[in-house]
């Protein structure tokens, strides 16, 4: 036998060739790279980052000034990412829920509204979506002197949603600290409930007890130090609204954006988790004589769940993602700051690297602990 | 027990045991529908209104369409071809016209199974170089048309499937090389795949429209058109991998031994054996990557391409029309959601006839 016909002989020459082929490609890019650099007499290097940014930014979660750094815009940017990327997974899940149960529903009329929900949204691009709600924000409803009032203390116009905002008293921190303490009591008591039953057979109420745990002490604490709350409203002065809490018009459209593209994928992969569930499984445990609600909770939910969390969870990556879209309509994401920085400096290289690092990221620690959850619900005896 | 105690069973067939079943089975199920049946009738009779019998159709001009309750669909016959071709020379539209036509055309064919033969490979080559001749012209006394002027509809049926037909050999190339033994060749493709799902495609369109001139060779230039091809295949690539890496992880191990036994080597195997039967399982995956990728192609409008979306930006941008930006978006949405629709609808159907989702 020829040498060059042993396996492992030329699965060497394949992987050296494609290592040098890798190799090369990269050295002939940044060598054009700095080639290219060097002739518009462009700096290479994250220096930049530590130097004025001098544009401002729509919005910020954290304090920032056109005076402060690249740095610090890209800071902000990355926390206005994660805002509108939370604030859309937690609608887009209860939306997704909805509407996937509705989907399912026995009642023909809901079921066909649900699926038309479904197969018009997610057939239709979440950019042109986006284009939508943001147009029809601006450009349909009132201006703020005509703000449509939708509650007390709620006003929507072009300008965005504006409402009441709790002013803060120090008393809210003990407030919360009750709070806080109040979660690992509940979950010791249904420890606690749980050993009970296994040893005596005896079920302890499990709900309310949680509830109250939960909330009591926070409760407590605030009307002991004589529930101090009071709200600052919006009001309308001159020409603009003074106080309160405000969403602007871009975050309100790409929230909404977002959050309805994404839900209708949620929704299928809901309606597919609880097809996943074996009917006999629903016969079985009515058959054990449990409750129509403790099937629910103790059979059928906890064998959806492992189908339903790990693509959903790719679908609160996809939203995640696709919130760089802001760019499209002018919410300072990420995106955005990358966009304005890379046209101010010129340093397309560092801008775009940084902002592919914080997605990548993102996604690769979200998939870690997606895998590790998958191997610890996963069912040990499966084949 | 009489039989006289035992109630008249419903009937089961019939209008109305289909609406006792359907609509009104319990007290809650009542409930349930009459709410749905208020929401349909709040909101049902208005958008009918705006949409069909208030509108506004053919030759109004903007200002007799600014009085109207309705929709100006005048707003759409004024702009179609805008909105259609973007700023292809107006006298030229034909050709693109007519491309796409054989696009559509080709794309059809290619979902009837009797045809899936490798002379259709040769056909979609000729159709692509057809399209390719019509829309740049230059040749035959066609009149030459830069690609900067490329835009509308054909533009993004064109980047759908020139981006999908590019990335599937690389996306096969990439699964290949997720499975391999070798670990070189494994950690390379786990590594582009993983970085090129882990980052949003707005971003390697960035890369493309900026960073792409840097890595050229000086005085070598790449028109922003390619440059967003090229970012749409390399991002189709890496998800075209995962869907692929499905279909071979589902082909039996048997297979693969039965291959070595009767002594092919890897590559006669993968070509023979593993690839056919991975490819036929995954083919509905594959029309909905196309139909991402063809949802996705809307994004090069952030990096000023004028396709279908932002061509229909420029024509909202006319002051005189600005008014009428949901007919537009009405207009283009029911284009991207026929098309998608259709192509989902088909990839079901195959689910079914290529019998590859579970049975139950």
């Amino acid at each position: 036998m020829p040498f060059w016909s042993n396996p492992a002989v030329r699965g060497g020459v394949y992987q050296v060739t494609v290592l040098a082929g890798v190799f090369a490609l990269g050295a002939y890019l940044i060598d054009n790279t700095l080639d290219n650099l060097a002739a518009r007499s462009i700096r290479s290097g994250f220096g930049f980052m530590a130097r004025e940014a001098g544009f401002e930014l729509g919005e910020s979660l954290i304090p920032y000034e056109p005076s402060d750094s690249y740095a610090r815009a890209y800071l902000a940017g990355f926390v206005n990412t994660m805002k509108v990327s939370f604030a859309g997974i937690v609608l887009c899940s209860i939306l997704g829920l909805f509407v996937g149960i509705a989907r399912l529903s026995k009642n023909w009329l809901v079921a066909r509204l649900a699926s038309f929900y479904v197969e018009t949204l997610r057939n239709i691009p979440i950019l042109l979506q986006l284009f939508f709600w943001y147009a029809l924000i601006i450009e349909v409803l009132p201006p703020s002197l005509d703000a449509i009032n939708l509650g007390p203390g709620v006003f929507l116009s072009k300008s965005g949603l504006l409402f009441p905002l709790p002013l803060y008293d120090p008393a809210h921190a003990w407030v919360g600290l009750a709070f806080l303490v109040g979660i690992p009591a509940a979950v010791f008591y249904g420890h606690w409930a749980k050993q009970r039953q296994n040893a005596t057979g005896q079920q302890l109420p499990r709900l309310l007890p949680t509830v109250g745990l939960v909330l009591g002490p926070a409760i407590i604490v605030f009307l002991i130090l004589g529930a101090p709350l009071t709200f600052e409203v919006p009001v309308f002065q001159r020409f603009r609204f003074v106080g309160g809490g405000e969403l602007t018009p871009e975050f309100l459209a790409l929230w909404l954006g977002l959050s309805i593209y994404t839900s209708a994928f949620v929704a299928e992969v809901v309606r597919a988790g609880i097809l996943a569930v074996d009917w006999g499984q629903n016969e079985a445990a009515g058959a054990l004589g449990l409750r129509r609600g403790l099937v629910l909770r103790l059979v059928v939910l906890p064998q959806a769940l492992r189908v339903i969390i790990p693509p959903t969870t790719n679908q609160y990556l996809n939203l995640a993602k696709n919130s760089s879209l802001a760019v499209a309509v002018g919410y300072p994401d990420l995106t955005s700051v990358t966009n304005t920085s890379l046209n101010q400096t010129g340093q397309a290289v560092e801008c775009i690297a940084v902002m592919m690092a914080v997605y990548l990221t993102l996604s690769l620690l979200i998939s870690a602990g997606m895998n590790i959850y998958n191997r610890v619900v996963a069912i040990p005896d499966r084949r | 027990m009489t039989d006289a105690a035992l109630p008249i069973a419903p009937p089961r067939t019939g209008p109305t045991a289909w609406l006792r079943t359907n609509l009104f089975g319990s007290w809650r199920n009542t409930l349930i529908s009459l709410g749905s049946f208020a929401l349909l009738v709040w909101a049902v009779p208005p958008l009918l209104d705006w949409f069909l019998f208030e509108s506004r159709w053919g030759d109004t001009p903007p200002a007799e369409c600014r009085k109207a309750a309705g929709a100006c669909w005048a707003f759409v016959h004024e702009k179609h071809r805008l909105i259609l071709f973007g700023r292809y020379p107006f006298a030229e539209q034909w050709r693109p016209l007519v491309g796409m036509a054989i696009l559509l055309g080709l794309i059809g064919a290619s979902c009837y199974r009797p045809f899936w033969r490798r002379w259709l490979l040769a056909v979609w080559a000729v159709g692509i170089a057809v399209m390719a001749v019509l829309m740049w012209g230059g040749v035959f006394g066609l009149r030459f048309v830069e690609t900067t002027l490329w835009g509308g509809l054909p533009l993004t049926f064109l980047l759908t499937t020139v981006g999908v037909g590019a990335a599937f050999p690389l996306g096969v190339v990439l699964a290949l090389g997720r499975r391999s033994k070798l670990p070189i060749i494994r950690a390379v493709s786990i590594g582009y795949i993983e970085l090129v799902r882990g980052v949003p495609l707005v971003s390697l369109l960035f890369m493309a429209s900026f960073m792409f001139p840097l890595f050229m060779p000086s005085g070598v230039q790449i028109n922003a058109l390619i440059r967003a091809q090229v970012a749409i295949i390399l991002f189709a690539g890496a998800y075209l991998a995962e869907v692929v890496r499905g279909g071979l992880q589902a082909v039996p191990r048997g297979q693969i031994e039965a291959a070595a036994a009767l002594g092919m080597g890897y590559w006669l195997t993968m070509r023979k054996i593993v690839l056919p039967q991975a490819i036929r399982l995954v083919i509905p995956g594959i029309v909905n990557s196309f139909i991402s990728t063809f949802k996705d192609t809307s994004l090069v409008a952030i990096v000023s391409l004028s396709d279908l979306m932002l061509s229909t930006r420029q024509a909202i941008a006319d002051p005189l029309w600005r008014p009428f930006f949901v007919e537009g978006y009405v207009f283009i949405g029911a284009i991207y959601l026929v098309f998608c629709f259709l192509m989902s609808r088909y990839s079901q159907h195959l689910e079914v006839q290529l019998n590859t989702g579970r049975r139950r």
